[in-house]
């Protein structure tokens, strides 16, 4: 009886499992994607900003309204005269800073990497963060979001940053002046200000051609690379530097997108919801048959205690 | 499974424990007020490199695990038709409800805008990408299904109870309560009357919801480990695995059975009950069993990832993860020889091992392997601390108070504890006589 019993409680745990082991392929998770070079996104050329940081006071401009954006003031600042923010907060959402080592020195822009597959969006478990099929600007909505910081856990940049010391605190982050700056002109406010021409804006395919053409004619001036075309399957923003990029604080990222991998292993456990139902409907066979011959041997003998 | 199996703990309620555990909640709940006032940054030392602190590493993350004791027995239970379990399981099912629900009162505390959880519900709002969707409707799913699980032993109490506490509250607000007493003791018959009308009904669906209990924890426990697959560069290679789902999955059911023992000895301890040897040892000598499981398939994954030499480098990383080995590998070792599967020491000492270890084991994956890049350190402030505290003092509070107003605790003397009796050594503290102490207040 108890070793029939056995042979159906793994039979149950198997479909459990079984969803699980069949994830045991993670080189495949990522392959599928194919970036959408049509979308919007922004070269920024770390050789060309001379760090006015005009770009992020127009940021700020543009986007500071009630309970976003807002000065962060120096310790030395008593007056708050001017806006110091140490690094991208709850209220900044791009920031210019400047890295030295040995070999020299570059200016590096941090805002949103607006990726392909973007983290955040796929692990955001009421939808607040959005991905725009057409423009591919990652959005969030005050709105919808919990303020379970998920994505700031699940973001490989660390670019979502969320408002602690507010009451009611909200993720900030760039979404492309989408609702500002975007929506008048046609340019976010950043690559509008750039006196010196280090940010461009428009479709990916054609920052990469430019990036490209910057690599082909000037290579003494870069490191061979663009940073973002390959990163975690593609980001809408991308970069070109005279030092290598992880010493310039971007982490050192491979070409599959996290979320891609989590995804696959998700969707094989939740298939169709299939898996959840199979072991409910088994379970319930056998603790029902259970019950029932519980019921008819009204004192079931005490199993032996090597029972296991 | 009759409620003659288990009985209510006769004693005081107002105990010194008890307000001990009373001024901790207080302060945890005085802390959570002004974490509502002035922002979760005020309280505590997350960041947005660190934006999960000990609030969801350990409310959430290892909370839960700790409150699997009903799903694993519940499983050996009714799966396993091991019914000579069943005088443990209501004792479990109290703690897990009242671990889960905890665990979702820290979430509530933890979200930035928790008024807008309702998007949760939202149809169009649902998100089937995100591990988090998962685990917090299976969690909401699984709390209710406690509470369903555990309404019996409420409808019972309710149904046989002299209502002396309603009878001495009443008295004492007689000169000054405005409904008659009479009407208000009047309506106690109406009460009994439900009670017993739901009772057996319940009782014929209540396999179904029961099974329900443990297909759910088998969802969400798992998700707990998918939510840290995107993760992929932040969480150390030791610990990041496609098959962290999995290794969640048993690590939740051998803390669930740990947590059983655990429990098991400390309130027959502390009430100066019997220890409940012979099923105590009956799961205590399947958890090394899955232990060893656990840990075969945790090496395997190494090894197949290539990542085994991260164990030996001796850094903070390969440090804890030694320490999470050794601290389940010892217990388990404890529990494999017979004696002391016997002994209530060795089976305190043993569970607590394993618990420290499966805990750790969920504190590496959400905390300590997590690295989001140069300059972001975390450790948890003060306040940060007592607000987990103190709902962890709510939990042991209604624990304590619960198995005093409702049976839960096996009932001692029962027919087949009574056959084991006589064997097992009991090192426990004299037990009071059950002889019901209640005196009947008679209304006037």
């Amino acid at each position: 009886m108890s070793r029939q019993n056995r042979r159906e409680f793994f039979k149950a745990a198997g479909l459990a499992s079984a969803g699980l082991v069949a994830t045991v392929t993670p080189a495949a998770a990522s392959s599928a994607h194919l970036p959408d070079n049509a979308q919007s996104g922004m070269l920024y050329d770390a050789t060309k900003c001379v760090g006015c940081k005009a770009c992020m006071t127009a940021c700020k401009r543009v986007n500071a309204r009630p309970g976003g954006l807002a000065f962060e003031q120096a310790k030395f600042d008593q007056d708050g005269l001017w806006d110091a923010p140490e690094d991208l907060s709850g209220n900044t959402r791009t920031l210019i800073k400047l890295f030295k080592d040995t070999k020299g020195w570059s200016y590096v822009k941090y805002s949103c990497m607006h990726c392909q597959k973007p983290s955040c969006v796929s692990v955001c478990p009421v939808s607040a963060m959005t991905k725009d099929p057409v423009t591919g600007i990652v959005d969030y909505s005050k709105d919808v979001c919990i303020g379970c910081r998920y994505c700031q856990v699940a973001c490989p940049f660390n670019i979502p940053k969320f408002q602690w010391d507010r009451t009611l605190p909200r993720i900030v982050k760039c979404d492309l002046c989408r609702n500002t700056n975007l929506k008048d002109k046609g340019i976010p406010a950043c690559a509008e200000t750039c006196p010196a021409g280090a940010i461009l804006f428009g479709k990916r395919k054609d920052l990469l051609a430019e990036a490209r053409t910057r690599l082909r004619q000037h290579p003494e001036r870069y490191v061979p690379h663009i940073y973002g075309e390959h990163e975690i399957g593609g980001t809408n923003h991308l970069y070109l530097a005279a030092l290598p990029f992880g010493s310039l604080g971007l982490p050192v990222l491979p070409s599959d997108a996290p979320a891609a991998f989590s995804e696959q292993i998700q969707h094989t456990i939740y298939k169709g919801f299939i898996a959840p139902i199979a072991l409910y409907v088994s379970l319930c066979c056998i603790a029902v048959r259970n019950l029932k011959k519980g019921e008819a041997q009204p004192a079931p003998a005490v199993t032996p205690k090597k029972e296991v | 499974m009759g409620h003659d199996e288990f009985q209510k703990q006769e004693g005081r309620i107002f105990t010194t424990s008890f307000f001990v555990l009373l001024t901790l909640s207080l302060i945890g709940i005085i802390l959570i007020a002004v974490r509502c006032v002035k922002g979760i940054g005020a309280v505590s030392n997350m960041s947005d490199g660190y934006p999960w602190g000990i609030w969801i590493a350990y409310d959430v993350a290892t909370g839960t695990a700790i409150a699997c004791g009903g799903y694993a027995v519940a499983i050996l239970v009714y799966i396993r038709n091991h019914m000579r379990y069943h005088p443990l399981i209501r004792s479990c099912i109290l703690t897990s409800m009242f671990g889960y629900g905890l665990a979702g009162f820290s979430v509530m505390v933890d979200l930035g805008r928790p008024w807008n959880a309702y998007n949760f519900f939202v149809p169009s709002k649902w998100q089937f990408n995100s591990a988090m969707f998962e685990v917090a409707l299976c969690v909401m799913a699984y709390s209710t299904v406690l509470i369903i699980e555990f309404l019996p032993a409420i409808l019972y109490s309710l149904e046989t109870s002299r209502w002396r506490r309603l009878h001495l509250i009443l008295d004492s607000l007689q000169p000054l309560f405005a409904p008659d007493k009479d009407t208000v003791l009047g309506n106690i018959g109406y009460v009994r009357a439900a009670a017993a009308w739901i009772r057996p009904r319940l009782d014929k669906v209540l396999i179904f919801i029961i099974v329900l209990g443990i297909t759910l924890p088998t969802m969400h426990q798992s998700s707990l480990g998918s939510m840290l697959l995107i993760a992929a560069t932040k969480l150390h290679p030791l610990w990041h695995s496609p098959l962290l789902p999995l290794f969640f999955l048993i690590n939740c059911i051998y803390i669930g059975y740990s947590i059983a023992i655990l429990e098991s000895v400390i309130s027959s301890y502390a009430f100066r009950r019997p220890y409940e040897i012979p099923q105590l040892s009956g799961l205590a000598a399947i958890i090394p069993w899955l232990a060893t499981l656990w840990l075969a398939v945790v090496v395997g994954d190494l090894t197949w990832r290539g990542q085994l030499a991260a164990v030996w480098r001796f850094d903070i990383y390969s440090c804890f993860f030694l320490l999470e080995f050794a601290l389940l590998g010892f217990g388990s070792l404890i529990l494999f020889r017979d004696q002391n599967r016997r002994s209530p020491r060795w089976l305190f000492v043993s569970a607590a091992l394993i618990v420290l270890g499966g805990a750790l084991y969920r504190f590496n994956v959400y905390l300590i392997g997590f690295n989001p890049g140069q300059g972001w350190i975390y450790f948890p402030s003060l306040s940060e601390v007592m607000i987990s505290v103190g709902i962890v003092a709510i939990e042991i509070l209604g624990y304590q108070v619960l198995v005093k107003m409702v049976p839960v605790l096996p009932r001692i003397g029962h027919r087949r504890h009574a056959r084991f009796r006589a064997t097992t050594p009991r090192t426990g503290l004299p037990y009071p006589a059950i002889t019901k102490s209640v005196t009947p207040v008679q209304p006037t």
